[in-house]
């Protein structure tokens, strides 16, 4: 734990772009599973000895899986618009944290083995032997991908680099060279139920202190439900919210929404687990196996309805896949959105005027929001298009007088990774995730001296997490972190007749 | 990865957490701190005691509100926040103290 030895970037209030500096990032690699992490999650323990040909064997199924992934290879002009989009190229100058160039380092490769022209004339169309150095190399630039999309953004033909990263990841694990950190939690989740491997008994033990302390707070006996059979919401949310600071003043906000509102809810023990890192290391099985825990829950406990709690990646998920990987959700109440996200609960709630809120009570705050990748690039909120957008800050507004935005080439969907997504938010890629938080601790900067901005918001405990890492390194406070929801429980105002 | 105290042997992880809960003693303790420049005062040993009595009974670390609120109790009422505990544990009470406490480092999105 000794100080790293990395240099921390200097940071300006605008963002330059580096100049090139091939192979800065080389050494970063995460530490590679072990078998007791490979194997609960139906990848080999180890690299196996075949692996070329168990590598091309599962290139060639993703290619016919995925129909996209095949576009993505075969489509790319090199017209270099992504190439200073990557909030990783940005603050590392690395050229392969180019999209284009992590792109190719899988494109080379298939180019070789599944096109005409690279089978015959490698050279003349940058087609690439599978070697062990290849390996190594998409081993390390595929875990400098936080699957952000903000590249695809900016792609003339929509190329999303995530989809390459997947299939690399994919191809990866096939072959035994997993990601510890992402498959340890998956295998947590799918034994214990949560990324935290938080057994009953705990979470028990950390639900009553929480009621005990909110009671002494503001002497309203908010409730924290578990396992409660016939509530009619479920609420699924990222473990670190029960964990963690400053996520967990959030639950406590979503908690105190649903008291006010009269809602019956519950937690489930079973599925304590909103998050989904399946979806991070590419491997479809392993996703739906996560995420079938929430239907079973859901359908156990005899909910209505499904509420997802602040985390980015799982609201995608939630979202975009879940219909395909757990649905159809016919037993629940089609009056209400399926998923539907917790801001969407609170902020028709407010829209309903069933909530009151003290924007005064955080008059003592500069407020900005950082818009998560994967609510941003990956989903939508609300019923109109934009809502991911509209919506938070909404709440934001509602509950704080005082609120200001960063540069818009930072936010909406053209907002930057907090630098930790997408299954890199550890330790043994710090640096990584340091250098790569650099473009929105640059927009940032900007708005604590323009506008005297105090604190961040967000929606996604990886955010959350990242930011009171990271932020200490470039001189600022840890505690500028805040989930959109302690905004609104710190204002909300308890009104006994309802 | 493994250190020797006193001719015996520890096993660690990549990251210097004892891979074997049952082999942690103080010694192992104030090895992982003099090698982070950290004095343990009485203060460090009461967080990490707690958190071993804690995993003993719930096989998990105490989540932060647990641990202010247990310290707090504990240590007096202004030292119940992550603030102090940071004072503590400067790279994070959750990962610093649980290495020190023997515990495995907590995994997910923390």
């Amino acid at each position: 734990m000794a100080k790293h030895e990395f240099s921390i970037p200097v940071v300006k209030s605008t963002l330059e772009i580096p100049p090139i500096q091939p192979g800065a990032m080389a050494h970063s690699s995460p530490f590679v599973a072990k078998a007791e992490h490979q194997q609960p999650l139906g990848f080999p323990g180890e690299l196996v000895d075949n692996w070329k040909s168990v590598a091309i064997d599962k290139m060639e199924e993703l290619l016919g899986k995925y129909r996209a992934l095949p576009v993505f290879l075969d489509s790319c002009v090199k017209c270099g618009a992504c190439t200073d989009k990557c909030h990783y190229y940005l603050g590392t100058g690395d050229p392969k944290n180019m999209p284009v160039a992590r792109q190719d380092l899988l494109r080379g490769v298939y180019r070789r083995y599944f096109t005409v022209a690279g089978k015959y004339f490698p050279k003349l169309v940058g087609a690439v032997e599978l070697t062990e150095e290849v390996i190594d190399d998409w081993y390390r630039y595929y875990h400098q991908c936080s699957e952000c999309r903000r590249c695809s953004v900016y792609c003339p033909f929509g190329i999303d680099t995530a989809e390459i990263t997947m299939a690399g990841r994919e191809i990866l694990a096939s072959i035994g060279v997993g990601q510890k950190y992402a498959n340890e939690i998956i295998g947590k989740v799918h034994k214990i139920g949560n990324n935290l491997g938080l057994p009953g008994p705990a979470f028990i033990n950390t639900l009553e202190g929480l009621e005990e302390e909110v009671e002494e707070e503001i002497n309203v006996p908010v409730k924290f439900p578990l396992d409660q059979v016939g509530a009619d919401v479920l609420l699924v949310t990222p473990s670190a919210d029960f964990f963690a600071e400053p996520h967990v003043d959030g639950l406590i906000g979503y908690a105190k929404v649903f008291h006010q509102a009269g809602i019956s809810w519950t937690l489930s023990s079973y599925a304590s687990e909103a998050a989904n890192f399946g979806i991070f290391i590419g491997n479809y099985e392993n996703m739906q196996k996560v995420a079938e825990r929430i239907r079973q829950a859901a359908i156990d406990l005899g909910v209505k309805r499904i509420v997802v709690g602040e985390c980015g990646h799982a609201w995608r998920v939630a979202y975009s896949f879940w219909n395909t990987l757990i649905g159809p959700f016919d037993f629940l109440d089609p009056a209400y959105p399926t998923p539907q996200h917790i801001c969407e609960l609170t902020y028709d709630l407010l829209q309903q005027g069933q909530l009151k809120l003290d924007p005064a009570q955080n008059d003592d705050k500069v407020v900005t929001f950082h818009d998560s990748c994967n609510v941003s690039r990956g989903s939508r909120m609300g019923d109109t298009p934009g809502g991911q957008f509209t919506i938070p800050r909404a709440l934001i507004r509602s509950a704080c007088s005082h609120f200001v935005d960063m540069a818009p080439e930072t936010t909406h969907e053209h907002t930057f990774c907090c630098g930790g997504g997408g299954g890199l938010l550890t330790d043994d890629l710090l640096e990584l995730r340091v250098k790569g938080a650099l473009p929105r601790v640059s927009a940032l900067k900007r708005v604590i001296e323009e506008d005297g901005v105090t604190h961040m918001a967000a929606i996604c405990a990886i955010c959350k997490s990242q930011f009171s890492k990271v932020l200490p390194e470039y001189g600022m406070g840890m505690d500028m972190v805040v989930s959109v929801h302690q905004l609104i429980g710190d204002a909300l105002v308890f009104e006994s007749a309802q | 990865m493994a250190f020797e105290i006193n001719g015996k042997t520890y096993e660690t992880d990549e990251e210097g957490y004892l891979a074997n809960l049952s082999d942690w003693n103080t010694d192992v303790a104030g090895r992982m701190a003099t090698e982070d420049d950290c004095d343990l005062s009485e203060n460090h040993w009461e967080v990490i005691k707690f958190l071993r009595d804690y995993y003993e009974e719930y096989q998990i670390a105490p989540a932060v509100r647990v641990l202010t609120k247990a310290i707090g109790k504990r240590l007096g009422k202004d030292k119940g926040n992550s603030k102090y505990l940071y004072e503590l544990f400067p790279y994070g009470p959750a990962k610093q103290a649980c290495k020190y406490a023997g515990l495995p480092k907590p995994t997910g999105c923390v």
